[in-house]
C-alpha cells in the first residue's frame, strides 16, 4: 500500500516535469478538453434535473386526480399526539410454573464434594410449583444512560430485586459502563435470565461454582474492539456478596473479575462465540449450612457457543451447541476444622435442536471433579467420599409463538452420587414488550 | 524509533482517503442496494442479512455486534420488524452515533404510509405490529419515498459529499420513475389477480397491484402454518380459487407445497428483496422478476 502511494507521487512528479517540456499549446488543448468535459458532466446533470422536474410535474398531476379515487392510506405515525404514558418504560412479565417429579427427597439434595452455597440451590419442589415470576421494566433514561430493573417475584411471596442496573450509552471508543445489581458478564450462562435458559435448570458447574449465577453489585466496564471480528473485554468489581465470596470484605469491594469474548462468524450459516473468564475474591465469614469460611477463592470459565443454521435462516431448523469448562481455588479456613487448598473442576456439553417449526429436542451432559479434603473436613458437605457428581438430561420443547413454550425434559441426576430419576413439565409464557433476545 | 514513528504517521495520513468513506450498517438488502444506488463509490455498505433469512428472526451475533459499532450509518426498516434483535446490537454495539434519534439511525418506514395498523393491539392476533405492516419494500413508489429521504439524510451525514448524493438520487430517480411506468403496465392485467400468501409480508405488493388476497398460510401473523387450517384452505380454494400461493425464499416450502399439491394452484417463489431469487440482482431486476413471476402464474404471456 504504502510502496503504491509512492509510485503514485514519483508517477505525478514525472509526468508534471514532462508538462513543463511541452509547450504552452499543448497546454492549453488540455485545458480545453477539460473544460469541456466538465461542461459536458454539468449538462448531463442539468438535464437529468430538468427530466426529474418534469416527470415529478407529471406524478403530482397525476396523484392528485388518483387521490380522490384512491382506497385510504393509514397515515404514518408520526402524528401521533402527546399521551401521558408516552414516556413509560418498556414492560414485560415472564410466568413460569412447573411439575416436577422427582424420585429423592429434593430436601436432602446434596452435591459432592462442594457445600450449597444458596438454600434455594437444587432440584426443586416435587409436585406443582410456581417458578419465579420475572417482572422487567426497561427504558433510555436519556441520550447518557439505559435502566433496567428486574424483579423476580418468588412463589414464596417475596421479592428479589434480581438486577437493577444503569448502563451508558454514549462512552467514546467502544466502552460502555454499567452501575448497579447485575449478573456478572463471566461464562456464557451466567447473565441470561432463566426464561431463555435452554433447560428447566442450571447446569451443575453454575450450581456448585456460583449457587446458581453470580449476581452482586458493583461495577462494569467493557471495551469492544473497533475490529470485524468480535472482541469484548471487560472487568468488574463488586461488593463481594454472593456465593462463592460473602461478607463483604475490603469495604464493599471485595470481588473483581475479568473476562473476554471474542466471536465470528463462519460461512452464512455458522456463528460462533468464546469466552474466558475469573473471578476473584475474599470470603469473611462465610457461612453455609453449619460450615463457616474465610479465606480467598477464584473461579475460572472458558465458555464456547456454536449456533448453526441452513444460509443462517433459523426458522424451520437450527441447532445450538454449548459448552463451558470452570475450575477453582478455594483456599483458606474453614471455622473450627482446619486449613483447606482445593483445586476442583467441572463441565457441562449441551446441544439443542431444531427439527421443524416450533419443536426443538435437546440433551446436556454435566459432570464435577471434587477434591480430596483434609482429614479434619471428612464427613463434612465437602468430602465427596470418592464420589463424581454428574447428570444427563434430555428434553423437548413446543413453542406456540415467540411468546409462549412448553417443555418436557427427564433427567438422571447423580450429583450426590446416587442416581436420582428426575421429570420436568414446565412453561414459560412472555407478557408485553417484545424483549430482544442477545446471543 | 522516531523513523519507525513517521513512518507510520505517513501512512496513516496516506490511509486516510480510504476510512473517509461513510460506512453503512443495512438492516436488509433492499436498504443496502438503495444505498448502494445513491451512495455508489462514498459508501462502504454492510448488509446484515440476506434474503434467505426472516429478518424478523435474526440472532444478535458477535459479528454483527463488530459491525454496527463501527458503522457510521445504520439504514433499517423501522417499524418495530427488527424488534427481535437490532435493540441488542444497538445497547452492545457502543456506538453513539447509530442510537435512535441520532442523524446516524435511518428508519426506512418512518418515510411511508404503513398499512394495515392493527385496530386491535393484542398479541392473540399474532405477532402484530403497532405502527403497521413493515414489509414496505414489495412496493416501488415506497423505494421511491424513501429513497428520497435517504438522500437527505446522506447529505446530512457526509456533507462533504452532498453534490455527489444529489446527482446520483437525480439520476436514479429518473431511471426509477420510468421503471415504474414500465412495471405498471406489466402490473396492469393482473388487476384482481387472487392469490394466497405465506406471511403477511406482500401487503404492499397487494395494495400497489390491486391484487385479491384471499387468505394467508399462517392463521395469525407470525404463527407457522397449522395442518388444521391448511386443511381449511383447502375447502376455501375449492370456493375461492387463486392463481398462486406466494412465499419468500426464507419461508419453509413445506406448507405452500402441501397445498399446492391439494389444490392444484401454483407454489411460487417471489423474490421478495434483492437476491432473493438469481434474476433479483438489484433493486430493478427486483421488480422485474416478481412481476416476471407474477405474470407467469395468472397466465399473462411476456410482452
Amino acid at each position: 500500500m504504502f510502496k503504491k502511494h509512492y509510485l503514485a507521487v514519483a508517477l505525478a512528479l514525472a509526468t508534471s516535469a514532462h508538462a513543463a517540456d511541452t509547450t504552452e499549446q499543448q497546454r492549453l488543448q488540455q485545458l480545453e478538453a477539460q473544460l469541456k468535459q466538465l461542461q459536458q458532466t454539468y449538462q448531463a446533470q442539468l438535464q437529468a434535473m430538468q427530466q426529474q422536474i418534469e416527470t415529478l410535474k407529471k406524478q403530482a398531476a397525476a396523484q392528485s386526480k388518483a387521490a380522490v379515487a384512491a382506497a385510504p392510506v393509514t397515515p404514518a405515525p408520526a402524528g401521533d399526539t402527546t399521551r401521558a404514558n408516552g414516556f413509560n418504560p418498556a414492560i414485560s412479565a415472564v410466568l413460569t410454573g412447573t411439575y416436577a417429579n422427582l424420585s429423592k427427597d429434593p430436601e436432602d439434595y446434596r452435591l459432592a464434594g462442594f457445600v450449597l452455597g444458596d438454600e434455594e440451590v437444587g432440584p426443586g419442589s416435587r409436585g406443582f410449583s410456581l417458578g419465579e415470576s420475572e417482572l422487567t421494566l426497561s427504558a433510555t433514561v436519556d441520550n447518557w444512560f439505559y435502566g433496567q430493573l428486574t424483579a423476580a417475584l418468588t412463589p414464596e411471596n417475596e421479592v428479589e430485586l434480581e438486577e437493577a442496573y444503569i448502563q451508558t450509552l454514549a462512552l467514546p471508543a467502544g466502552l460502555t459502563g454499567k452501575f448497579g445489581r447485575f449478573k456478572s458478564g463471566i461464562g456464557y450462562l451466567n447473565s441470561q435470565h432463566s426464561h431463555v435458559w435452554d433447560f428447566v435448570d442450571e447446569p451443575l458447574v453454575y450450581r456448585a461454582f456460583f449457587a446458581g449465577q453470580y449476581a452482586d453489585d458493583g461495577v462494569q466496564l467493557t471495551w469492544l474492539a473497533p475490529t470485524d471480528t468480535y472482541l469484548l473485554i471487560g472487568g468488574e468489581v463488586f461488593r463481594g456478596d454472593s456465593y462463592p465470596v460473602a461478607g463483604a470484605a475490603h469495604d464493599g469491594q471485595g470481588t473483581y473479575t475479568l473476562f473476554a469474548k471474542l466471536g465470528g462468524d463462519v460461512g452464512l450459516s455458522s456463528s460462533w462465540q468464546l469466552g474466558l473468564g475469573h473471578l476473584h475474591g475474599d470470603a469473611k465469614e462465610r457461612e453455609t449450612d453449619d460450615l463457616i469460611f474465610t479465606g480467598e477463592n477464584s473461579v475460572n470459565v472458558v465458555d464456547f457457543v456454536w449456533k448453526w443454521a441452513p444460509n443462517g435462516n433459523t426458522t424451520v431448523r437450527n441447532l445450538k451447541l454449548q459448552a463451558e469448562y470452570f475450575w477453582d481455588n478455594e483456599k483458606g479456613t474453614y471455622d473450627g476444622l482446619g486449613k483447606v487448598d482445593l483445586h476442583r473442576k467441572g463441565w457441562y456439553a449441551q446441544a439443542v435442536y431444531q427439527f421443524m417449526p416450533r419443536w426443538r429436542v435437546g440433551a446436556r451432559y454435566d459432570e464435577l471433579t471434587p477434591d480430596k479434603v483434609p482429614t479434619a473436613l471428612q464427613g463434612t458437605a465437602l468430602d465427596a467420599e470418592g464420589k463424581t457428581p454428574r447428570r444427563s438430561s434430555v428434553m423437548l420443547d413446543y413453542s406456540n409463538s415467540e411468546f409462549s413454550r412448553v417443555r418436557l425434559q427427564f433427567n438422571r441426576d447423580e450429583s450426590s452420587g446416587k442416581a436420582d430419576d428426575q421429570v420436568y413439565l414446565q412453561y414459560t409464557m412472555s407478557l408485553g414488550a417484545h424483549g430482544a433476545h442477545s446471543y | 524509533m522516531k523513523k519507525f514513528v513517521l513512518v507510520v504517521l505517513a501512512w496513516l495520513v496516506v490511509q486516510a482517503p480510504a476510512y473517509a468513506k461513510l460506512n453503512v450498517f443495512a438492516c436488509e438488502p433492499e436498504w443496502g442496494a438503495l444505498t448502494r444506488e445513491l451512495a455508489g463509490d462514498a459508501a462502504e455498505v454492510f448488509v446484515a442479512t440476506s434474503a434467505l433469512q426472516d429478518p424478523h428472526h435474526i440472532q444478535a451475533r458477535p459479528s454483527l455486534i463488530a459491525k454496527i459499532h463501527r458503522a457510521d450509518m445504520v439504514v433499517c426498516t423501522g417499524a418495530d420488524l427488527e424488534v427481535g434483535w437490532l435493540p441488542v446490537l444497538l445497547r452492545r454495539g457502543a456506538n453513539p452515533k447509530v442510537l435512535p434519534g441520532q442523524p446516524g439511525y435511518f428508519e426506512a418506514a418512518a418515510h411511508v404510509p404503513l398499512l394495515e395498523r392493527p385496530q386491535r393491539l393484542d398479541r392473540s392476533e399474532g405477532d402484530v405490529h403497532p405502527q403497521g405492516n413493515p414489509h414496505i419494500q414489495t412496493d416501488p413508489r415506497n423505494i421511491y419515498r424513501v429513497g428520497q429521504a435517504l438522500a437527505q439524510r446522506l447529505m446530512e451525514i457526509d456533507p462533504e459529499h452532498a453534490a455527489h448524493y444529489r446527482v446520483r438520487w437525480a439520476a436514479f430517480s429518473t431511471r426509477w420513475q420510468q421503471a415504474m411506468q414500465h412495471w405498471n403496465a406489466l402490473g396492469a392485467p393482473l388487476k384482481g389477480m387472487p392469490i394466497v400468501t405465506h406471511h403477511k409480508g406482500w401487503t404492499y405488493l397487494v395494495h400497489w397491484l390491486q391484487l385479491n388476497e384471499v387468505a394467508t398460510l399462517e392463521p395469525k401473523p407470525g404463527i407457522p402454518p397449522s395442518s388444521a387450517h391448511l386443511q381449511k384452505l383447502v375447502a376455501l380454494l375449492k370456493v375461492k380459487p387463486a392463481r398462486a400461493i406466494i412465499r419468500a425464499p426464507y419461508q419453509d416450502p413445506k406448507p405452500s407445497e402441501w397445498l399446492s399439491a391439494k389444490t392444484g394452484t401454483p407454489a411460487v417463489v417471489l423474490p421478495f428483496t434483492v437476491g432473493g431469487t438469481p434474476q433479483a440482482k438489484d433493486l430493478f431486476t427486483l421488480f422485474d422478476d416478481t412481476l416476471a413471476r407474477l405474470r407467469k402464474a395468472a397466465g399473462v404471456g411476456t410482452p
